[in-house]
C-alpha cells in the first residue's frame, strides 16, 4: 500500500490505532478485573469496591483454593480427556482424511463414505437419545464417555479441513513416491503427515480446546462431583442458578452474596492453560484455517 | 497407475475412525423413535408402545413451544448479523494499520475470548455486569440508578448477541483478513496514482476484493438461524429471563434431563436437528451455486 504523509492522514492513524486499542482493551480488561478480584478482600469484593487493581491485596482464595481437593481432582480429569481426546482426535483425523483426499477414479467408495461422515456431522439424534446410548454403553462416570461422545461431533469438521489442505499438496509429490514403490502407508506417515504440519497443528488446538471447555457431557454423563471435568465442576459451583423458580431479589441476593473472590481465583486458575497454549499456535491456526478453506 | 490394490489400504485407514462415529453418532440417531413413543425406560428404544405424533400434538399445544422457537430465532438471528458485519468492519480499520508489530499484538488479544468456555466468561460477564458490579458502578458515576442486567428480561436478549459478538468478531476476523491480503497490490497502486484518497480506496478497491468472502460468510451463517448458543445461555440465564431467553436447546435440557419428560424432549430435538438439518444443506448448496464454493 502507497505510504501517504499528509498530516490529515497521520490524524486519521491515530484515531484509527486508537479505537482499534480500545477494542483490543475490551477483550482484556474483564479478565483482568477477575484476576484483580481474586487478590482482593472478600469483604472488599462485597462492597463493590475493587475495579482495575485488587483492593486489600492478598492471596486467601489462591490458599483457600489449594485445600480444595475437588478442584485438582476436577483439574486431572480434565487434563486425562483432554490427553486421551486430542491424541485420539490426532491419530483418527490424518487416517480417514488421507482416503478420503483421494478422487472417486483412485478409490471408488469414496463418496458414499464422505456423505456418510457428513450426514454424521450435520444430523444428530439429540440430547435425549444420546444420554440414553451412553447409559447403555455403561459408560456413565467414565472419562471416555467424555472423550468419545465429545470427540465424535467435532472430529468431522476437523477431518474436512485435513482434506482440503492434504489436496492442496502437490500431487507431484506423491506420483513420485509411488514410482518410487511406497505404499500408501508409507506416504501418509511420512510424506502427508509431516508436510501437514500447520493444518494438524490448527485441529489439535481445536481440539485441545474443545475438551477443556465443554462443561455439557461432564454434567450429564457424571452422576457424582467427584467425576466432574473442572469446566462442570465450576459451572455447578459460579454460575448454575436453581432452574425452577427465583424472584428478582433471591438473583440480586445470590449475586452478592457468593463466594466471589474464591470463584474469581478458579476461573483465573481455569484460563490458565488456554492462556498459554494459544498465543504459541497462533500462526498454525491462522495458516491452517485459511489453506484449510481454498478450494482447487 | 501403481495405486491399484490400495483401496483395501484405505478402507484398513478408515475402519477404527468409522466405528467410533457408528457408535457415538449414528446408533444414537435411532433413539429419535422415542419422540414417537410412549418410552418406558424398562422396556428401551425397542420395546416401548408406538403413539405415532402424539407427542408433537401435544408439544403444538404448549405455549412453551412457540416462544422458545421464537427466542431461538430472534437471538440466532442478531447474532448472525453481528457476527457478520463487525468483524467485517472491524478487519477493514485492522487492515489500514501499517506498524506490523501492533496489527499482531492487537490480532493476538482480540482472539483471545473465543478460546475461553462460556462457563469461563459467563463468570466473568455475571461477575462485571452484576449489581454492584464494576458496570454498575461506572453508571453510577454517571448518576444512572444500578441495573439488574442479566435478571432483566427485556436486556437479556441483547446482553447474549453482544456478548457473543464480543467473544467472537477477533477470530472471525480472520477469515476477512486472508481475503483482504489477496487483494492485488497493483490496484492500491494504480488508484494511488489517479489520486485516489484512502476512503475511496476502501470504496472500489477493498470492498469489491472481499465481496466474495462476504457474501459466502453470509450464505454459510443460514445454517446457524436455529443454534442460539447453549452454552452460553446456559451459563448466563436464569429464571426471571426464560420469557425471552430460554432456547430449544435450554428448554430440552430441562425438559428432558430435569423433568424427565423423554418424549417431549426427543420429540423437540428432532424437529430441531431435522430443520437444522435442511438449512444446513441449502446453505451449502447456494454457497456453491453463487459462489462455487464447495466445502468439501
Amino acid at each position: 500500500m502507497l505510504r501517504s504523509k499528509s498530516l490529515s492522514s497521520k490524524i486519521a492513524d491515530a484515531v484509527l490505532i486508537s479505537i482499534l486499542v480500545a477494542i483490543a482493551l475490551t477483550c482484556v480488561l474483564p479478565l483482568w478485573y477477575t484476576l484483580s478480584l481474586s487478590f482482593s478482600s472478600k469483604t472488599a469484593a462485597a462492597a463493590g469496591a475493587v475495579a482495575l487493581w485488587p483492593v486489600e491485596f492478598n492471596f486467601n482464595s489462591y490458599q483457600q483454593l489449594l485445600q480444595d481437593s475437588q478442584f485438582f481432582k476436577s483439574f486431572w480429569i480434565s487434563i486425562q480427556r483432554v490427553v486421551l481426546g486430542a491424541g485420539l482426535n490426532f491419530i483418527i483425523v490424518p487416517l480417514m482424511a488421507y482416503p478420503l483426499s483421494k478422487t472417486v477414479k483412485d478409490f471408488k467408495g469414496r463418496n458414499v463414505l464422505m456423505w456418510t461422515l457428513i450426514f454424521t456431522m450435520l444430523f444428530n439424534g439429540g440430547l435425549i437419545p444420546l444420554y440414553l446410548t451412553v447409559k447403555a454403553y455403561g459408560l456413565m462416570n467414565s472419562v471416555w464417555a467424555l472423550v468419545l461422545v465429545g470427540g465424535a461431533q467435532t472430529i468431522v469438521f476437523n477431518i474436512i479441513l485435513t482434506i482440503n489442505f492434504f489436496r492442496n499438496l502437490p500431487s507431484s509429490l506423491e506420483e513420485a513416491a509411488l514410482v518410487d514403490g511406497a505404499g500408501p502407508w508409507y506416504i501418509l506417515t511420512k510424506l502427508f503427515i509431516p508436510l501437514s504440519i500447520p493444518v494438524l497443528a490448527t485441529v489439535s488446538l481445536f481440539s485441545i480446546v474443545y475438551h477443556w471447555n465443554e462443561f455439557l457431557y461432564g454434567l450429564i454423563f457424571m452422576t457424582r462431583e467427584e467425576f466432574y471435568p473442572l469446566q462442570t465442576y465450576i459451572q455447578q459451583l459460579v454460575v448454575s442458578v436453581d432452574p425452577s423458580t427465583m424472584t428478582e431479589d433471591q438473583y440480586k441476593r445470590m449475586s452478592e452474596l457468593s463466594n466471589r473472590t474464591l470463584d474469581a481465583a478458579k476461573i483465573f486458575i481455569a484460563m490458565i492453560p488456554v492462556l498459554v497454549v494459544y498465543p504459541f499456535l497462533q500462526k498454525y491456526f491462522i495458516h491452517g484455517i485459511t489453506l484449510g478453506s481454498v478450494k482447487e | 497407475m501403481r495405486s491399484k490394490g490400495f483401496a483395501k489400504h484405505y478402507y484398513a485407514m478408515l475402519i477404527p475412525g468409522f466405528i467410533w462415529l457408528t457408535l457415538f453418532s449414528i446408533v444414537p440417531m435411532f433413539g429419535i423413535m422415542i419422540a414417537f413413543q410412549d418410552y418406558n425406560p424398562g422396556a428401551g428404544v425397542f420395546g416401548s408402545e408406538f403413539v405415532g405424533l402424539e407427542t408433537f400434538r401435544y408439544m403444538f399445544e404448549l405455549s412453551d413451544t412457540v416462544n422458545v422457537f421464537f427466542n431461538t430465532i430472534f437471538i440466532a438471528i442478531m447474532k448472525i448479523i453481528g457476527n457478520l458485519i463487525v468483524p467485517l468492519v472491524f478487519a477493514l480499520m485492522l487492515n489500514e494499520v501499517r506498524y506490523m508489530r501492533l496489527k499482531r499484538s492487537i490480532q493476538t488479544i482480540v482472539y483471545l475470548p473465543h478460546f475461553l468456555s462460556w462457563v469461563i466468561l459467563g463468570g466473568v460477564l455475571l461477575d462485571i455486569f452484576a449489581y454492584g458490579g464494576p458496570i454498575n458502578q461506572l453508571l453510577e458515576a454517571f448518576g444512572i440508578n444500578p441495573i439488574l442486567f442479566f435478571g432483566r428480561a427485556d436486556l437479556f436478549p441483547f446482553l447474549v448477541v453482544g456478548s457473543d459478538v464480543w467473544k467472537e468478531f477477533g477470530f472471525n476476523t480472520i477469515i476477512y483478513l486472508a481475503a483482504l491480503t489477496g487483494i492485488n497490490p497493483a490496484l492500491y497502486e494504480a488508484a494511488g496514482i489517479d489520486g485516489a484518497s484512502r476512503l475511496r480506496m476502501l470504496w472500489h478497491v477493498t470492498l469489491p476484493g472481499i465481496r466474495t468472502t462476504a457474501v459466502l460468510l453470509a450464505v454459510l451463517s443460514l445454517g446457524n438461524v436455529l443454534n442460539a448458543g447453549f452454552d452460553q445461555i446456559f451459563n448466563l440465564y436464569n429464571p426471571l429471563v426464560y420469557s425471552t431467553g430460554d432456547i430449544i436447546d435450554t428448554w430440552v435440557y430441562r425438559a428432558g434431563l430435569l423433568n424427565l419428560q423423554y418424549e417431549l424432549a426427543t420429540a423437540v430435538g428432532l424437529l430441531k436437528s431435522v430443520a437444522g438439518f435442511i438449512l444446513i444443506s441449502l446453505s451449502y448448496y447456494m454457497a456453491y451455486r453463487f459462489t462455487n464454493y464447495r466445502i468439501f
